[in-house]
Parts: C-alpha cells; sequence; structure tokens
C-alpha cells in the first residue's frame, strides 16, 4: 500500500518536473537556421566541385597543363588541355572541364597538382534539373570570377 | 421577433464561429508552441510568423477530394466527422462565458442558452464523441483503425468514469447542475473556488488534478492519443479521411479540447470571477476577461502537456483510470458527502 501512495507521489513529481523543462525551454532562442533566408558561413574545408585557384599577383590560374590531375581521376571526369606558344615557356591551359555528375570528390586531382592549382570549392548549393548544368568549364568560371 | 431569439441565434453563430477561429489558431499555437519548445521557428513563410498559415491549410483542406475507399459502409463513414463536430458545438451553446454581454444584450449573460441540467447535458453530448470515432474506425474498413476505434472506445469508457464521480462531487457540494450557479457558488475570493476544499470538496486539488487528466483522455490528447498512434496505426481511426473529412475530425478534437478547459474553469476555477478582490476596480469585477485567461491557460496547459510526455501504453493507461483515478474519485465522493454534513454543523 506504502508503495502504492509513493509511485503516486513520485510520478506525479516527475510529472511536473517534466512540464517546467519543456516550459523553461520554450523561452529559450530557436537555433534552427531559417535556410533560404539565413545561411551558415561554410567551413573552409568543405569538399565542393574543384575549381582552379586564381594567383593574387598574376590575377590568373597557376596550372601548368601537366595533365596529373586527369590521369590521377578514377572517374575520369577531368578533361585538361593545353597548347604549345610562340615566345611562351611551358603549355599554355586551353581547356579545363570537369564533369561533376561522376566526380566522387575523392580529392586525387588535387593530391597530384605539383603548383597547387587547383582546390574545392566551397560550393553547396548545386541543384538543377539538367545534368549538363553540371559539366563545368573550370577556366570559363575562373575568368567569371575575376 | 423575440430579443431573446436574435439573441440565441446570434450567440449560435458566434459559437460555430469561436470554435472554428479556436481550432484554426489553437494548430497554430500548437506548431509555434512545439516548435519553441524543441528549439526551432515553427511556422513563418505565411504571413507574420506564420499567422495566416491555417487559412492556407483549411483552403488546401477544403480543395482537397474526398476518397471513399471500397468496400466502406459509406453513410457511416460520412456520419462520423459529422457526430465528432456536431456534439461539440451543441456543448458550447450551454456553456456560459460570462456574467454579461456585450452592446444591446448586455441584459444577457454571455451564453446562448443555459439550462438547469446544463451539466448533465455537456456529459450526455460528450459521450457522443466516443461514437464519432468507434463509427469513423469501424466504418472505413481498415485494420489500424478499427484497433485504434477499440482502444478509444476503452479509454473513454474508463476515463468517463472519474471525470462524472467528480462532476458529481461538485454538484453535491453546490446543490446544482446549473452551470452559472455553480459559478456564482465560487464567489467570495479564489479561497472559495472549487479546486479548494473550503466549499466541502474534500481533496480539492488532487479532484482538480484528476478532472483535469480525464479531459485530457476524453479529448483523445497527448499523452493519451492511443487512438491515433501514429507510430504504430498511421492515423488511426481517420486513416482513411481525407479533406474535410479529416477536417471536421480535427476541428472536433481542437473544440473539445477548449470544451474541456472551459468546463474545467467552470467546474472549480470559479469561471469568470476574479481571483482579486472585488474592491479593487474594473480587474476585481468578474468578466469573460478573466474565464478565457482562465481558460487559455488550461489549453496552454494542454499543449505543454502534449509536448512534454510520451504516449502512455493502453496497459498503464487503464491502470492509471481504474486503480487511481477511480478510487480517488470515489472516496472524494464519500469523504465530500460527509464534509458537506460536518461543515454546517461548524458553523461554515
Amino acid at each position: 500500500m506504502a508503495g502504492y501512495f509513493k509511485s503516486i507521489l513520485t510520478g506525479t513529481k516527475s510529472l511536473v518536473t517534466g512540464l517546467k523543462i519543456t516550459q523553461a525551454e520554450f523561452f529559450r532562442k530557436p537555433i534552427t537556421l531559417q535556410y533560404p533566408h539565413e545561411v551558415l558561413v561554410m567551413t573552409p574545408r568543405y569538399r565542393g566541385h574543384i575549381q582552379l585557384v586564381k594567383n593574387p599577383e598574376t590575377g590568373t590560374h597557376q596550372c601548368i597543363s601537366c595533365g596529373l590531375c586527369q590521369k590521377g581521376c578514377p572517374s575520369g571526369c577531368i578533361t585538361v588541355r593545353g597548347e604549345k606558344r610562340e615566345g611562351v615557356k611551358g603549355k599554355v591551359l586551353v581547356q579545363y572541364d570537369l564533369d561533376f555528375t561522376t566526380c566522387s570528390l575523392c580529392g586525387q586531382c588535387i593530391e597530384n597538382c605539383k603548383p597547387g592549382a587547383i582546390e574545392f570549392s566551397l560550393e553547396y548549393n548545386l541543384a538543377s534539373t539538367r545534368k549538363e548544368d553540371f559539366h563545368y568549364d573550370l577556366l570559363a568560371r575562373l575568368e567569371e570570377q575575376k | 421577433m423575440d430579443i431573446n431569439l436574435v439573441y440565441m441565434v446570434l450567440f449560435l453563430a458566434g459559437i460555430i464561429g469561436f470554435a472554428a477561429l479556436n481550432a484554426a489558431y489553437l494548430v497554430w499555437v500548437e506548431r509555434k508552441g512545439a516548435a519553441r519548445i524543441q528549439r526551432r521557428t515553427g511556422p513563418s513563410e505565411v504571413g507574420f510568423a506564420g499567422l495566416l498559415q491555417p487559412l492556407a491549410d483549411g483552403a488546401k483542406l477544403m480543395s482537397k477530394q474526398i476518397l471513399f475507399p471500397d468496400g466502406i459502409d459509406k453513410p457511416l463513414f460520412m456520419l462520423a466527422p459529422m457526430f465528432a463536430m456536431i456534439p461539440a458545438v451543441m456543448i458550447l451553446v450551454t456553456i456560459p462565458f460570462g456574467p454579461v454581454g456585450f452592446g444591446p444584450f448586455a441584459d444577457f449573460m454571455l451564453v446562448a442558452r443555459e439550462m438547469n441540467i446544463g451539466l448533465l447535458m455537456i456529459f450526455a453530448f460528450a459521450s457522443v464523441n466516443v461514437m464519432a470515432l468507434l463509427l469513423g474506425g469501424w466504418s472505413s474498413k481498415n485494420k489500424y483503425a478499427v484497433i485504434s476505434a477499440a482502444r478509444a472506445v476503452s479509454q473513454d469508457i474508463a476515463y468517463e468514469i472519474p471525470m462524472i464521480l467528480i462532476a458529481i462531487t461538485i454538484v453535491m457540494t453546490t446543490g446544482s447542475m446549473h452551470l452559472s450557479t455553480i459559478v456564482e457558488s465560487q464567489a467570495g475570493g479564489f479561497w472559495n473556488w472549487n479546486w479548494l476544499p473550503l466549499q466541502g470538496n474534500l481533496f480539492g486539488p488532487v479532484t482538480f488534478i484528476i478532472f483535469f487528466i480525464c479531459s485530457l483522455a476524453e479529448t483523445n490528447r497527448a499523452p493519451f492519443d492511443l487512438g491515433e498512434a501514429e507510430s504504430e496505426l498511421i492515423a488511426g481511426f481517420h486513416t482513411e479521411y481525407s479533406s474535410m473529412g479529416f477536417g471536421l475530425f480535427f476541428m472536433g478534437e481542437y473544440a473539445n479540447i477548449v470544451i474541456g478547459a472551459a468546463l474545467t474553469t467552470i467546474l472549480f476555477l470559479g469561471g469568470w470571477l476574479s481571483p482579486l478582490p472585488a474592491s479593487i476596480p474594473f480587474i476585481g469585477a468578474p468578466s469573460v476577461v478573466w474565464f478565457l485567461l482562465k481558460m487559455y491557460l488550461l489549453i496552454w496547459t494542454v499543449v505543454l502537456i502534449r509536448w512534454t510526455y510520451p504516449r502512455v501504453t493502453l496497459w498503464s493507461l487503464l491502470n492509471l483510470a481504474w486503480k487511481i483515478m477511480i478510487p480517488f474519485a470515489l472516496v472524494n465522493l464519500l469523504g465530500s458527502a460527509a464534509l458537506i454534513k460536518i461543515l454546517p454543523m461548524l458553523g461554515l
């Protein structure tokens, strides 16, 4: 019989404690973000699709068209083409295409890149109904960033 | 035409509007409250702070198609949602909200039609709500809906007993089933309200809590929402309902919350009486504002309870009713009967 009344008392007490907690939480600030209106700053180590690094001194990319990124890519989603030009040492990059639909973001291309010409971008808002939208021309993208 | 009749019709229209408005905006309060308790923002896109969200939801519900699954009992299927909403409106007719009306109706009480057996009528119509759940679940030819209907019926039977036992205690101490008489008998300060034992209600606060818990269980609200336990029974008795069939069940549920809170206010918290001494002008006077204030405070507690406690099992639900609340209500009934005899002897 004592257990009966004790269980009622402890039960009531725990119920009141629960109500106190929820009522206290009610007055605290929401911690969620209203996504399209508010966005977080993406952390620097986020892996978006790759992009060409812009050299702040020359204002252009640092790619030497060696093609190691293309060779190292397990998905074969990178196409690099460079050509010899008169009076210029080494090759000049004329095409850098990324097919992001097959990229697995492994980072082999970045590991392979001696001059450090490519990096992960912080793009995370990618959405489209056509897969052609994910075929990037990274050279043109670098031009746009200028 | 008789001004009494005009008043009644106008009030009835007002009551239906009040019930619909409450149903719509209690959903908003519930969603917003739940969000804040879980530290989210809640509805915020439609209108300022999501205030137009209930209207958008209503428009969506009304524009949807009503689906009739194969093999259902169609007349019963269509009757059930009406049974959920009509008794709720019927009950609101007898509930007095305040001592005086407004404008040209200042001589009237703020009630559509009070009757001397008001309390009895409320319990009579409240039990029709169970039938709505039973018919809804039974006629939809869905196993989840049938399980839900069976659960809802056993639950509502279990919880109606302590609720009515406690209502009988209140009727005994006040000597009336007339709701405004019950309120007036609690006049003279908040210590005279029925939730304290001074009027002869032996376990005052305990009965108040039991009555409140029973009103939660009667309306099938969390943590007693076994009837629509979505993790087990999809949506329970309204699984097969779409469009306004579902809408009526939903509105009925919220109207029943309003009724439960209003009834608790009348029976235990002195209705429209002010907790402050009558000598203070304006706020000391009995008014409909006090009634609504107490009622919405109780409704907020109902919302808070939903987002605090997990759903009980059927076993512990019936245990709570039969092992704890019914014995307490019975003892209280007997004790109060004795107290009513003793109090006059002590000159109180």
